[in-house]
């Protein structure tokens, strides 16, 4: 109980002082997470309206595999990533090995998962939902896909928000590939796990509670803008 | 957007399967290019929405042809449908009428007072930049409706339209349907609702059991319908007379094979 | 609607801003000399490189990256490529590294010993004893709590050893009184002050140690546990792409007078952590 008062105390200091390591930690954290999330949403999302308004030879494996690919471990996610980028590895020659790039990449197949099915979940049961009116309307497959993908536009911010959450509380995968160097690939997670193996446990605390506080605020925010837009509900 | 009229178009011998259960059975009937309210009415089950979704070609039939005039490419834009439950798009309401319009192939330019008129017509303009999912369910239905009419459709099906609103939006939507009669709309619906039918019927299809029993004029449909089925329906008395039947030995409880009219 | 949207372009277009900005303070980064050396996470919880880097990246200008997992990762890390030097606390290792062609010679760096630390209240009555393996055969005869980094460390084998000495084979309590965490030094120890139990550790890692609520040090000065840190220049004839010239400078700077003083002056509360081996 001690520890846990000690802990919200240091986290109000270090985040009230602005403490320099902590800026430069978190700053990376979501500098590697919000990248993974943008291209994992680049590559998700026309793969998700792929699913879920085709029919193709094998969709149904597809469909399941990226659900199950949800709950991939992070630490097997960097074990694999790690056999791939290291110098004895097929990507070795690219020497992205503990580099913030690494760390990315690892994300984006932690995250990619999420986004596919998510989406899909919310683009499949909209078109049920607006199939008859737009074959009524004579809507082309390119429009309804438009029409669909356009409405389910605040659903797909809790997919990207479950996929931002993801990415930024693993520990797994990114100390693995990124190898926990000062300065250049610690982040809010491994900083986390290594200042508790020193068995500083209220500076590991401290930590964790700046860490959820953040992602509340990402939520937070997200949700804002959410209510506003859907305030409005678009022209 | 005019385009050749699909009128008249033709069903011929349409049958359609559902869960295993033939739910249409050789129904062949024409529509003709004649301002006319047509009015399908039948018990549950009978296979009203269901022959209108063929019409319309949401649905497409395991046996027979649907025959169109007109070329092929206009078809959806010459027809309309307003379906029970509306469907909106989470956008606004004059939103909802542009994308009809741009969906429909009208030119950009001519959306916005396509859509304003559409709403004035309907009597909805004050809610254009409302959320289509927040108005009332009357609303909604009028919404439906305004975004089926701003595309000027040759024929404009609806299946049960106000089988949901209260009194007062049911007369509002009659109006409307009486209005787009009046300039020259092809109306094809259906309805649970004898009184409605009685009001608004230029015309009565009657079905029973996925078969057309009989097509008539309105008036003379409710003086005097040849079918006993439909005199029976019309009387509210259907159910009980049809268990009459099955007691008494004349009609087979899976099979109407006594009340076999031909289809008109 | 528009608003919204604009408010969402403009937070991208400033994260991508940003994030340029800071790739470009990696490219930066990256363009600047370094080498990646591939340590122990004991060596790096005590702090050492903390200290040690600083300086010799104002000596040469060289960066130091330094990946610190287990001893058998460290040596798997370098044999892969992944690294350009190698910095572990394990000789049979590190010959067979030489043996297998990985490196063409080992140095020899530092040295400083291993400890049992355990209870205050001491069931199985070893404080003070300077013989580590009759302490080893105490606890096991009165079965008290050991936790073992069961991880494949330096650490580790040096315990099996320790073990192998007393002519006991401590796996066959595993789960009763000998508690394999298979994590490093640090996560061992929390597991340890929190079972209140014997434990092997380091005395870098021991010293810097935040967490030791009632854990107090049982037993030291054995010769046999003695803790010998050698040092690796990863072998271009394997790894082509190894970074010799810098990992060499690293290795010497190291083994120079300036390095072993450096490394003798770390001190944690005034005690000397680590002896430079020349």
């Amino acid at each position: 109980m001690e520890v846990i008062w000690q802990a919200i105390l240091a986290s109000l200091s270090m985040l009230l002082t602005l403490d320099d390591r902590l800026m430069e930690v978190i700053v990376l954290s979501l500098k590697i997470s919000l990248t993974a999330l943008l291209i994992a949403s680049l590559i998700g999302l026309p793969l998700s309206a792929c699913l879920a308004l085709t029919r193709f030879p094998g969709r149904k494996f597809v469909l399941v595999s990226f659900n199950a690919l949800m709950g991939l471990p992070p630490v097997v996610v960097g074990l694999v990533v790690y056999l791939l980028l290291s110098r004895s590895g097929p990507f070795g020659v690219f020497n992205l090995l503990f580099t913030p790039t690494a760390m990315i990449i690892a994300q984006i197949v932690l995250v990619t998962p999420i986004i596919v099915s998510l989406s899909r979940e919310s683009l499949e049961s909209m078109r049920h939902e607006y199939q008859d009116t737009l074959r009524s309307l004579g809507a082309a497959p390119a429009q309804a896909v438009t029409v669909l993908v356009w409405d389910v536009r605040f659903t797909l911010a809790t997919a990207h928000l479950a996929g931002f959450g993801r990415a930024i509380s693993e520990v797994g995968a990114v100390m693995i590939v990124g190898g926990n160097i000062d300065h250049l690939t610690r982040v809010m997670t491994t900083t986390i796990a290594l200042e508790a193996s020193k068995g500083d446990l209220v500076v590991a605390l401290g930590l964790g509670i700046v860490l959820v506080a953040l992602s509340l605020a990402v939520n937070v925010l997200v949700h804002g803008l959410r209510s506003m837009g859907e305030a409005r509900a678009a022209t | 957007m005019t385009g050749a009229s699909p009128l008249p178009f033709h069903l011929r011998d349409i049958g359609l399967s559902r869960g295993g259960k033939q739910v249409l059975k050789g129904i062949s009937v024409s529509f003709e290019a004649v301002p006319r309210k047509t009015v399908i009415i039948g018990p549950n089950g009978a296979g009203k929405s269901l022959l209108l979704q063929v019409c319309h070609g949401l649905v497409s039939p395991d046996s027979g042809t649907v025959e169109w005039s007109g070329d092929e490419a206009d078809l959806s834009r010459a027809q309309s449908m307003v379906f029970q439950r509306p469907v909106l798009f989470r956008r606004s309401v004059i939103a909802n009428v542009i994308l009809a319009l741009k969906i429909a192939g009208f030119a950009r330019s001519e959306w916005r007072d396509r859509a304003e008129e559409a709403l004035r017509r309907t009597g909805l303009s004050r809610y254009a930049a409302t959320p289509a999912r927040s108005l009332s369910f009357g609303e909604q239905q009028r919404l439906a409706l305004a975004r089926a009419l701003a595309v000027e459709p040759k024929i404009l099906f609806l299946d049960e339209p106000t089988a949901s609103l209260d009194p007062a939006a049911a007369h509002l939507v009659e109006s409307l349907i009486e209005e787009a009669a009046a300039a020259d709309v092809r109306i094809i619906m259906t309805s649970h609702d004898l009184n409605q039918t009685r009001r608004l019927a230029d015309e009565i299809i009657f079905m029973h059991r996925g078969r057309i029993k009989e097509r008539a004029p309105a008036d003379r449909f409710f003086a005097s319908p040849e079918n006993d089925l439909a005199q029976a329906f019309i009387n509210g008395e259907l159910l009980w007379w049809r268990r009459r039947s099955i007691f008494n030995g004349i009609e087979d409880e899976n099979d109407s094979a006594i009340c076999d009219d031909a289809a008109s | 609607m528009k608003n919204l949207g604009r408010a969402i372009g403009l937070l991208l277009c400033a994260f991508i801003g940003y994030s340029s900005h800071a790739i470009g303070g990696n490219a930066r980064l990256a363009s600047e000399p370094f080498i990646t050396v591939a340590s122990t996470s004991s060596t790096q919880n005590s702090g050492l490189f903390d200290y040690l880097l600083p300086k010799f990246k104002a000596a040469t200008g060289i960066s130091v990256r330094i990946v610190a997992v287990g001893t058998g990762a460290a040596i798997r890390l370098a044999e892969a490529g992944d690294a350009d030097v190698l910095l572990v606390h394990h000789r049979p290792s590190e010959e067979k590294f030489v043996a297998d062609g990985f490196a063409d010679k080992r140095y020899s760096l530092m040295h400083n010993d291993f400890l049992v630390v355990g209870p205050a209240k001491d069931p199985a009555g070893i404080r003070g004893m300077t013989d580590s393996t009759a302490a080893l055969a105490k606890i096991a005869a009165a079965a008290a709590v050991f936790v073992s980094r069961g991880d494949d460390s330096g650490t580790h084998k040096r315990e099996r050893a320790l073990w192998a000495a007393a002519g006991i084979d401590p796996s066959a309590y595993s789960g009763k009184w000998y508690r394999e965490t298979g994590s490093g030094m640090g996560a061992t120890l929390n597991t340890g002050a929190a079972m209140n139990a014997y434990t092997l550790t380091d005395r870098g890692t021991w010293l810097s140690f935040s967490n030791k609520q009632s854990l107090v040090t049982s037993v030291e000065g054995d010769p046999h546990l003695r803790n010998e840190y050698g040092i690796l220049l990863v072998s271009q004839n394997k790894h082509p792409h190894v970074k010799t010239v810098l990992g060499q400078s690293f290795i010497d700077w190291l083994l120079s007078k300036e390095g072993a003083a450096a490394i003798s002056g770390y001190r944690i509360n005034g005690h000397v952590l680590f002896y430079a081996s020349r």
